[in-house]
């Protein structure tokens, strides 16, 4: 009986996963991002990103690093609409 | 990946344009295709996008294309083995001024008579497409059922895995940054890895295609404006099920399947520094957007926001076609805001031109040189 590992939990992807896209050339965070989503949740991949940089270390026989982090993108902190939607009326 | 010096065709461009020609020329037969990018495949303004998919246009052309986009995009994920995040949840074309209405219902004239069955919606009908709208000040709205929005990277990795299967070679990290040409003919392209000779390449750079072209000695008018967009928390779906599009109201807005509402518009001053920076002013306005036309959006928080590249043209359709004086040489660009949607089809079509000369859709008109003959194609459904 095999165990799923799950690595990002907000958007439930498995390490095995992670594996089988490294393994076909996605070999970056931001390509595993793009394609199983993770560091896409509401963490914005706090839970989930060092272990799959770990992971793509591992897999390109370099240390961890060298890997880049992959883009971060504002707000760092999430916002709700309509606080942002009354900004203007000062 | 090894490194061959020779190709029958090389692709310049990892965007859903650049993968989906490489594919399709694999597919006619083509066997040794390489395809250059310069970051990683979808980086560009195809991984940016707001991915949505509409047959609702108003010009013929563009309404043939779309509709062949719909029909392509409902079956993609059985051509290519692979989920492509397809949601049809239609669009909803909402007019805010008389002038605006008209028009919709000219192009749904349009529409209706090349067989697509866009229809009028009156609020009460709009409302139950949309459960949250208001739009109390809105003239009217069309609606087609059959068109939404697909997953940009699921799409262009599909066709990415496809193409490889069919012999493809992709190299990533790789900038073209020279293009031979010898005789009026083009014969290779130089890179930061070394050269490769071909006698056929494909201009699919998007945002950068006007210097690409340039490194062939060809001057084309195209210049890449930045846009913003915005992506907020998964809420409860339903929230937005159509894709809201306004062209006087300045927006598009839609729900992901797991359930992340997008949204963008049009950007004031149109910027063309080539700077992929966010804006506070597109926060604030298109949160203003949001919370008036979905008023239960107030309490949902902005997760994200990005900007990309809309590839301009001066009548804001694509180039696609080969260039004069430069046989082999084919321009795959200027596709504004919609090259996502049109890509499936236009790789398909190029595909089809380098190969065979003839083309199953007429791209006649979308070569360059209507700008010189001023046979622009002005498009009326743009945001
Ligand atoms: C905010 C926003 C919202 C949008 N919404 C929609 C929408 O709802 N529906 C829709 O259909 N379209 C939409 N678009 C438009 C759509 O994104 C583009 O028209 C489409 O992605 C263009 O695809 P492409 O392959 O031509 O370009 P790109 O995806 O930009 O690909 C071009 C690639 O070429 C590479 N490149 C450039 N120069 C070189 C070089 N010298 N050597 C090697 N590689 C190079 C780049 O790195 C890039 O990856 C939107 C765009 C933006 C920015
Ligand atoms: S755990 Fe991966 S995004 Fe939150």
């Amino acid at each position: 009986m095999k165990k799923e590992i799950v690595v990002c939990r907000c958007e439930e992807v498995t390490l095995e996963e992670i594996r089988q896209w490294i393994n076909r050339g996605y070999d970056s965070f931001d390509e595993l991002k793009r394609v199983l989503r993770v560091g896409m949740g509401p963490c914005q991949g706090r839970g989930c990103r060092d272990i799959i940089l770990k992971e793509i270390a591992r897999a390109k026989g370099v240390p961890v690093s060298e890997v880049p982090v992959g883009t971060f993108r504002p707000p760092a902190k999430p916002v709700k609409l309509g606080i942002l939607a009354e900004g203007g009326d000062k | 990946m090894t490194w061959k010096n020779k190709a029958e065709a090389v692709v310049i461009g990892g965007g859903i344009q650049g993968v989906s020609t490489a594919y399709h020329l694999a597919k006619m037969g083509m066997k040794d295709v390489v395809l250059l990018e310069k970051g990683t495949v979808c980086s560009g303004s195809t991984g940016r996008c707001g991915a949505g998919i509409r047959a609702q246009w108003g010009l013929e052309m563009n309404c043939r294309f779309g509709l062949a986009c719909v029909d392509r995009f409902e079956h993609l994920h059985e051509e290519l083995g692979m989920d492509v995040g397809l949601n049809q949840g239609g669009y909803l074309m909402v007019a805010y001024e008389e002038g605006e209405y008209n028009q919709l219902l000219a192009n749904m004239a349009l529409q209706n008579r090349l067989g697509i069955d866009t229809h009028i919606v009156d609020y009460d009908e709009a409302k139950e497409i949309c459960p949250g709208l208001a739009a109390e000040d809105a003239v009217g709205f069309t609606f087609n059922a059959r068109d939404g929005h697909a997953d940009p990277f699921l799409t262009t990795f599909a066709f990415q895995e496809a193409a490889k299967r069919l012999g493809v070679t992709i190299h990533k990290y790789t900038e073209c940054t020279g293009i031979r040409v010898a005789d009026d003919h083009v014969v290779g392209v130089d890179t930061n890895r070394g050269s490769i000779d071909a006698p056929v390449v494909v201009n699919a750079a998007g945002g950068y295609s006007q210097f690409v072209a340039k490194m062939a000695g060809l001057e084309i008018p195209n210049y890449s404006e930045r846009h913003e967009i915005l992506i907020t928390e998964p809420v409860e779906p339903g929230v937005c099920p159509p894709m809201l599009m306004s062209f006087s109201g300045n927006y598009y807005i839609q729900q992901r399947p797991h359930g992340s509402i997008i949204g963008g518009c049009s950007p004031e001053g149109h910027p063309a520094d080539f700077q992929l920076g966010n804006s506070w002013d597109f926060l604030e306005h298109m949160s203003k957007t949001f919370t008036k036309l979905l008023p239960r959006t107030k309490g949902v928080r902005v997760v994200r926001q990005w900007s990309g590249l809309y590839n301009m043209t001066p009548d804001r359709a694509p180039i696609m076609g080969e260039a004069d004086a430069i046989k082999g040489f084919f321009l795959t660009c200027g596709y504004s805001g919609h090259g996502f949607m049109f890509g499936p089809v236009s790789g398909d079509l190029m595909a089809q031109l380098i190969l065979t000369g003839k083309t199953s859709i007429d791209i006649d008109p979308l070569h360059y040189r209507r700008f010189a003959e001023g046979k622009l194609l002005i498009e009326p459904a743009v945001v």
